[in-house]
């Protein structure tokens, strides 16, 4: 440490604490980001850097040619243009959702309800599967020999191509999206809803405030902050949305269920001509929307925080 | 600065991919995709090289095609990857292909035997280098639910009956025996490119270079058609996204579909899993304006550039290559001879009669392929045909777009995966 501190000098002894993390960060975090926006500037089918041929910000120009933007199929990349408005509605449909069932379990569970502890691990286990194990669990229930077609043939109906047919398809990755991310939102929730103080209540009670009230004027004010945390954060994941995707529905039928990462990866790595700078073009423009979305987070989060000493 | 970050980086993934991926001296590493048993019978034949070559040792990874497909290409992009790899891309990896004509012993012998399907794997007509074998030659046919007919009592269309008289004759027999569909095509652009030279279609134009003409357009416009009014299975086509390759076999081996446009390498799979539940063959591919052709292809052993050993890696290609353990291998997987010789001489395949006639009846196609078709399948840019060709499809089936908007994207993703390539 003295050698150090003489090697360095008092003022820049931080630099040496801080150096293998910042390497570490360099070489996993701001070198790929490097590369990243090289892929995004160069064209051509060629792994290596150095082969590229510059290009500029053509696979952009690419990627946003179109004559009317809200008609995919009049766009150069339409398929990055489905996958946007798929993203989109799914994103904005399943976050809805997402936070209405979380709050509705999560008021459930905070109830003196029998058998809470169990129900608490219920609607968490599902958290804890990896998202192919969920796909493919899903996709057993919905193919067409599946169980679900099975009941219902069972129970006299006619069996459905829940994967086959577009809306279902589509239908069917958001509710699989909730089932799957449910428990992680209620806990966040539960913790909000706990931290209420139950004085609040006792006093509204002896007002005859009714439950409605109660919850309108009590309970949602005093959640707003949590549930401000909970749309932010299943934004930032609807928009990330993948995996579970790809395992069961592949993005079809056609493009129906096609999401932003999934074209990403198709144009890099599925294609047996590869586009890298299509997709790595198509990655910075995800990657700013994220960013928007994180930073909306950072300042609701913030001023939550902030709301919370004021008060 | 930037630049000199990308050339460290790069110097340092290659120090990396040398340390982690490389094979030791007087080992290879072989990338082994099974259609069957194909990666079990060369590593029973890898024991016997190994047992000749006590210097060398064989080590069969065996990996899913998935991995062929997508993760293999990044590998040899990055320097790294296996010695050997069994490859059906075989003119999109030309350039990671190591010469290994300095390495066998006869080189006259290789071309005399393999010279129709060496060039499939060489990146231009003036390369003349040995690259590697191929492992199976395949070409694609339709299969036929016999029983369906003789139970329908429809008599089967003869050996030159086009695509819409099997769709006329598996309809009637669908409808009589209450099976759901009455034709299939796997998901793949290779398989309707067959039938799509069929009807005319001839693929290059004057100065070489992929076209969507009249012929392609004419089965393009019968394959939507046969989806949309109920002859074909839309989920096939229309389930998935993208490229996905996805096989109609088990549409055909639960008998929900009267004939099933698939290939040669089905064959084991079809004597596997259908066994005695129905009779089934394998009819010559249906004929059009452009002849009766199906497509040919197949998996190859390829020496890869980034190898360490690579006399090693000829020494065992040669060893696989030689008629007699050729033949044995062809016997033992049950697939259509590339060698010459091997051909000349016949393979005695150990299969039950069905699979033997159908065996066959694929060997007896091969010399009817198309020359058109052998030429779509050497050119070094056919998947930006074939991919185009099963995702842009596939959203016309869905009720994406029309027919039309699907054939103008084709021609433009063609088009720009080609420029991209070639750039």
């Amino acid at each position: 440490m003295r050698v150090l501190q003489r090697l360095l000098g008092v003022p820049r002894i931080g630099w040496a604490f801080v150096a293998p993390n910042l390497a570490v960060l360099g070489l996993f975090t701001f070198l790929p980001i490097a590369i990243n926006f090289h892929y995004a500037l160069t064209g051509g089918a060629q792994l290596y850097p150095t082969e590229r041929p510059f290009v500029g910000g053509e696979n952009f120009a690419i990627l946003f040619e179109c004559t009317n933007h809200f008609d995919p199929s009049t766009c150069r990349k339409d398929l990055f243009w489905r996958a946007v408005y798929n993203t989109g509605s799914f994103a904005m449909l399943q976050v809805a959702l997402m936070v209405l069932f979380s709050l509705i379990t999560a008021l459930v569970l905070n109830r003196k309800i029998l058998g809470r502890g169990f129900f608490r691990g219920v609607f968490f286990y599902p958290v804890l599967l990896s998202p192919v194990v969920v796909a493919l669990i899903w996709k057993w229930i919905l193919q067409r020999e599946g169980v679900l077609n099975a009941l219902v043939q069972s129970a006299g109906g006619t069996g459905i191509e829940w994967l086959n047919v577009s809306g279902w398809a589509f239908s069917w990755t958001v509710f699989v999206s909730i089932w799957a991310h449910m428990g992680f939102y209620t806990l966040i929730l539960l913790a909000g809803l706990q931290a209420i103080p139950a004085d609040l209540y006792e006093a509204a009670q002896m007002d005859h405030a009714s439950p409605w009230r109660r919850f309108s004027r009590i309970t949602l004010p005093l959640l707003m902050p949590s549930l401000l945390v909970v749309i932010v954060l299943a934004l930032i994941r609807a928009v990330q949305v993948f995996d579970e995707v790809f395992v069961l529905t592949g993005g079809g039928p056609g493009s129906a269920t096609l999401f932003v990462v999934q074209f990403i990866y198709q144009t890099a790595f599925a294609e047996s001509i590869r586009l890298y700078g299509i997709a790595a073009a198509a990655s910075l423009v995800l990657a700013f929307t994220l960013l928007v979305l994180t930073l909306v987070q950072l300042r609701v989060t913030r001023r939550s925080v902030d709301g919370g000493r004021d008060a | 600065m930037q630049f000199r970050h990308l050339l460290v980086a790069r110097a340092t993934a290659v120090v990396v991919a040398s340390i982690a991926g490389a094979a030791l001296a007087g080992e290879i590493r072989v990338a082994c995709y099974s259609d069957g048993n194909e990666c079990e019978v060369t590593q029973e034949l890898a024991k016997r090289f190994e047992a000749q070559n006590s210097d060398v040792k064989v080590v069969i990874d065996k990996v899913p095609y998935k991995a062929i497909m997508e993760t293999l290409p990044v590998q040899l992009a990055a320097g790294e990857g296996p010695d050997i790899a069994r490859v059906t891309d075989l003119g999109g990896l030309s350039r990671y292909y190591l010469d290994i004509t300095p390495y066998v012993k006869d080189p006259k012998a290789w071309e005399a035997n393999f010279g129709q399907t060496l060039k499939w794997l060489r990146s231009s007509p003036n390369d003349k280098g040995i690259y590697g074998m191929m492992t199976q030659l395949t070409v694609t046919g339709p299969f036929v639910n016999k029983t369906l007919f003789e139970q329908a009592k429809v008599p089967m269309p003869g050996p030159k009956a086009t695509w819409d008289e099997w769709a006329v004759a598996t309809r009637q027999v669908a409808k009589a025996t209450q099976v759901p569909y009455a034709m299939a095509f796997d998901r793949s652009g290779h398989r309707f490119m067959g039938a799509a030279i069929s009807q005319g279609a001839k693929v290059f134009d004057a100065k070489g270079g992929l076209v969507i003409d009249d012929g392609y357009k004419a089965m393009a416009k019968k394959f939507y058609d046969w989806n949309r009014d109920g002859t074909m299975p839309k989920e096939v086509w229309g389930g998935v996204g993208g490229s996905t390759y996805r096989d109609a076999f088990e549409e055909f081996a639960n008998a929900r579909v009267v004939l099933y446009l698939s290939g040669s390498w089905q064959v084991a799979r079809m004597e596997k899993q259908i066994g005695k539940n129905f009779d089934w063959v394998v009819v010559p591919n249906p004929c059009g304006a452009g002849g009766c052709t199906g497509m040919p292809g197949g998996a190859a052993f390829v020496a890869l550039k980034r190898t360490k050993n690579p006399k090693d890696v000829g020494r065992f290609l040669d060893f696989m290559a030689g008629d007699a353990v050729y033949a044995e291998y062809m016997a033992k997987t049950n697939n259509i001879p590339a060698s010459a010789a091997v051909a000349k001489k016949g393979v005695e395949y150990n299969v039950a009669p069905a699979a033997k006639a159908a065996l066959g009846a694929f060997v007896a196609q091969v010399g009817t392929v198309s020359p058109v078709a052998y030429e779509l399948q050497g050119y070094q840019y056919n998947r930006a045909l074939f991919n185009p060709t099963a995702q842009r499809l596939g959203q016309a089936v869905a009720g994406e777009m029309s027919l039309d908007d699907a054939l103008k994207r084709i021609a433009s993703d063609v088009d720009e995966q080609v420029k991209a390539a070639t750039k």
